[in-house]
């Protein structure tokens, strides 16, 4: 033990900050990779279906956990097509821009009382100044595609992360006006107590905005009109094909993701055990905090799979109703009593 | 304070390198035998008729400005909540003005329509 | 030290190339990105000069937000581009004019005798719990507080200009109302009528 921890000390920083962020983002694609798996399990058992069950390990079935591995060998091996009319450079950066971000955001995330990478004091609005970029992937690969279908998938696409953004940011306001604080470890910090302090109660409102909206805002269903695969056949990356197509794939399972644990780190409290403030407290005191942080974060990205299995899709004119209409309006006015009741 | 961005930066270049990584191993591994049809853009069976890049409603490009707006007005209530507690009672009747301001605006844009849809 | 000059040469590289090929390149929408990239680097140099808030908000605003609209405009509007040039060969001599009296105010100004290294020592490098938003906020809503009122305003009349430029209601288009959508009662759609049964002659 104490040779490795030796051993790490004389190992140059560069090379310390790149092992470190190897250790979240192998977990992060592996997850991301058995995400597509869990939602195509979940929502076959919720239709009453197997969901995958063929492919397995080493020549076990096990429930069909090879799935994901085989997935990803065969879009290797898929030809890239790239469409005559297109722009290609701008065609091929596109799914650059929509990865980039995506996994960029995870560099100041705690996953643990002082575990994180770089924990900088304006951490939330780096992650809101990331997640704005997310709409440039869209935006290009719609436009530089040269199709119909794939700029108008874009356009609502675009027009829609837009106005929920908006509703995103305020929601993300009002948690700074209760913690104090843009830093991520600090906000989770001023949760402390018990369950009831968690953010989830006190901003309920804001609690279950951010979430919406972060769903509008990955263009999952039922906002998935930019996709909508009845109308417009498959929106913005209609003509992508191979490991272009997949990299689009990862970047949106890895912003669901995202928004999962941001909302677990906001709102139910991040690593803090849920036992805390109660006499079960003690019992629980072995178990480490990321470990209540993944179970937190499970549960919305299980919610992701459960909307998609359960809700018809919005109209687009009533996706932009409900952004604008409905939830800026109820964000600004918690913003206020919320403020009040802080310098009150 | 540079300290702590340095893994950030190192990290969106690695975000960045497993997204050309991811999309090198296709070109590489995948086969290439393009053809007119497979390279024309998806239609409905027939050859487009024209450009796919069309003019687009108006707007579209009011939300974008109002976008901008709101944007900027969370670019201007981060500091503020920030500092909330220091800042106190003034500080909150002056959120509460500038808030007041825009929400006129945003009255204004509801009565108009500019957030309805068709 | 050394690794951060590397880095602001670096930034201050990609930003001044980058804002070259916005002014030559051909394609619209190849100078928006460029400028885009600009905007990146110039969040770089921010960063590098510690005003942490205001790097990240460069990449929330600009690039997360106007950028997207000039996008939105530059792909698409039809831009002739032939009529542009046009007009380029034309003015030349002008913008030249104006670029070369630029130039000579920028060299005149910020020369070493001005802003040299000598005038301006390097700044003490920040603690990490230094928290730049929270200084700015201060600024911001105890000395600036006018400033930022009249900033509401510019806002507002952002708002109001944008509206009353480009809203037009077209009188063919159709408008739902959810509300009365949801209100709708069945009795409001439907008539039952009670009736004898006919006669089927």
């Amino acid at each position: 033990m104490e040779y490795l921890q030796t051993f790490w000390a004389d190992l140059p920083v560069v090379v310390q900050i790149l092992l470190k962020i190897a250790a979240i983002m192998v977990p992060l694609l592996i997850t991301v990779a058995y995400y597509t798996y869990a939602e195509r399990k979940v929502i076959g058992h919720m239709q009453a279906r197997m969901g995958p069950n063929r492919v397995g390990l080493f020549g076990f079935r096990l429930l069909g956990l090879g799935q994901p591995i085989a997935d990803a060998v065969k879009l290797m091996f898929k030809e890239i097509i790239i469409p005559s009319g297109a722009n290609k450079l701008l065609f091929l950066l596109a799914p650059l821009l929509s990865i980039g971000p995506a996994l960029a955001a995870w560099a100041v995330f705690p996953f643990d009382a002082g575990l994180v990478l770089a924990d900088i004091n304006a951490g939330l609005l780096y992650i809101l100044a990331l997640t704005s970029l997310g709409v440039y992937g869209i935006i290009i690969a719609g436009w530089a595609s040269n199709s119909k279908y794939a700029l108008l998938g874009a356009m609502r696409s675009a027009a829609q992360i837009v106005a929920y953004e908006i509703a995103m940011g305020f929601a993300l306001v009002g948690v700074l006006v209760a913690a104090g604080s843009l830093n991520l470890g600090e906000i989770v910090a001023a949760q402390q107590g018990n369950l009831l302090n968690w953010y989830w109660l006190p901003l309920l409102p804001l609690f279950v905005i951010y979430f919406i909206s972060g769903v509008a805002e990955t263009n999952r269903a039922p906002f998935d009109v930019a996709e909508g695969e009845s109308e417009i056949v498959a929106g913005f990356h209609v003509e992508y094909s191979g490991m272009t197509f997949a990299v689009f794939f990862l970047a949106e399972y890895a912003n669901m993701i995202l928004i999962s644990a941001l909302t677990a780190l906001m709102f139910l409290g991040g690593w803090l055990s849920p036992f805390q403030g109660t006499p079960l407290a003690g019992w629980f005191d072995w178990v480490p905090g990321i470990f209540w942080f993944l179970m937190k974060t499970g549960f919305f990205m299980f919610c992701f799979l459960w909307f998609r299995a359960t809700f018809p899709r919005y109209r687009y004119d009533q996706i932009m109703r409900l952004g604008w209409k409905v939830f800026i309006p109820i964000t600004i006015v918690w913003i206020v009593l919320i403020a009040w009741l802080k310098v009150a | 304070m540079l300290d702590t961005y340095l893994p950030i930066l190192i990290f969106i270049g690695l975000g960045l390198f497993v997204g050309i990584a991811a999309i090198g191993i296709g070109f590489v591994l995948s086969p290439r035998a393009p053809n007119a049809a497979k390279r024309s853009a998806y239609e409905c069976g027939f050859a487009a008729f024209e450009d796919a890049r069309m003019k687009f409603d108006v707007r579209y490009y009011l939300v974008a400005i109002l976008f901008i707006i709101f944007d900027l007005e969370i670019a201007f209530l981060f500091p503020w909540a920030v500092v909330l507690e220091q800042i106190g009672m003034t500080g909150f009747w002056a959120m509460m003005i500038f808030l007041g301001i825009l929400v006129v605006g945003f009255i204004y844009e509801w009565k108009k329509g500019a957030l309805e849809w068709e | 030290m050394s690794f951060q000059l590397l880095l602001f040469y670096l930034f201050a590289a990609v930003l001044i190339g980058a804002a070259l090929m916005v002014i030559t390149r051909r394609n619209p929408v190849h100078s928006a990105l460029f400028l885009v990239l600009a905007f990146f680097s110039c969040s770089g140099l921010w960063m590098l000069a510690e005003a942490e808030f205001l790097a990240i908000a460069l990449v929330l605003v600009y690039v997360g937000a106007v950028m997207v609209l000039f996008l939105f405009v530059v792909m698409m509007l039809d831009i002739n581009l032939a009529e542009l040039r046009a007009g380029f060969v034309r003015n030349a001599p002008v913008a030249v004019l104006v670029a070369l009296l630029i130039g000579a105010q920028l060299v005149l100004i910020l020369g070493p005798e001005r802003f040299g290294l000598a005038q301006f020592a390097a700044p003490v490098p920040k603690p990490a719990d230094y928290s730049n938003t929270e200084a700015l906020g201060l600024a911001l809503f105890t000395e600036h507080l006018y400033a930022f009122e009249i900033a509401a305003v510019i806002l507002l009349v952002g708002i109001i200009a944008a509206i009353s430029l480009t809203l037009r209601r077209r009188p063919t288009t159709r408008y739902q109302n959810p509300g009365q959508q949801v209100r709708v009662q069945a009795k409001d759609r439907l008539r039952v009528v009670k009736m004898d049964a006919e006669d089927v002659a």
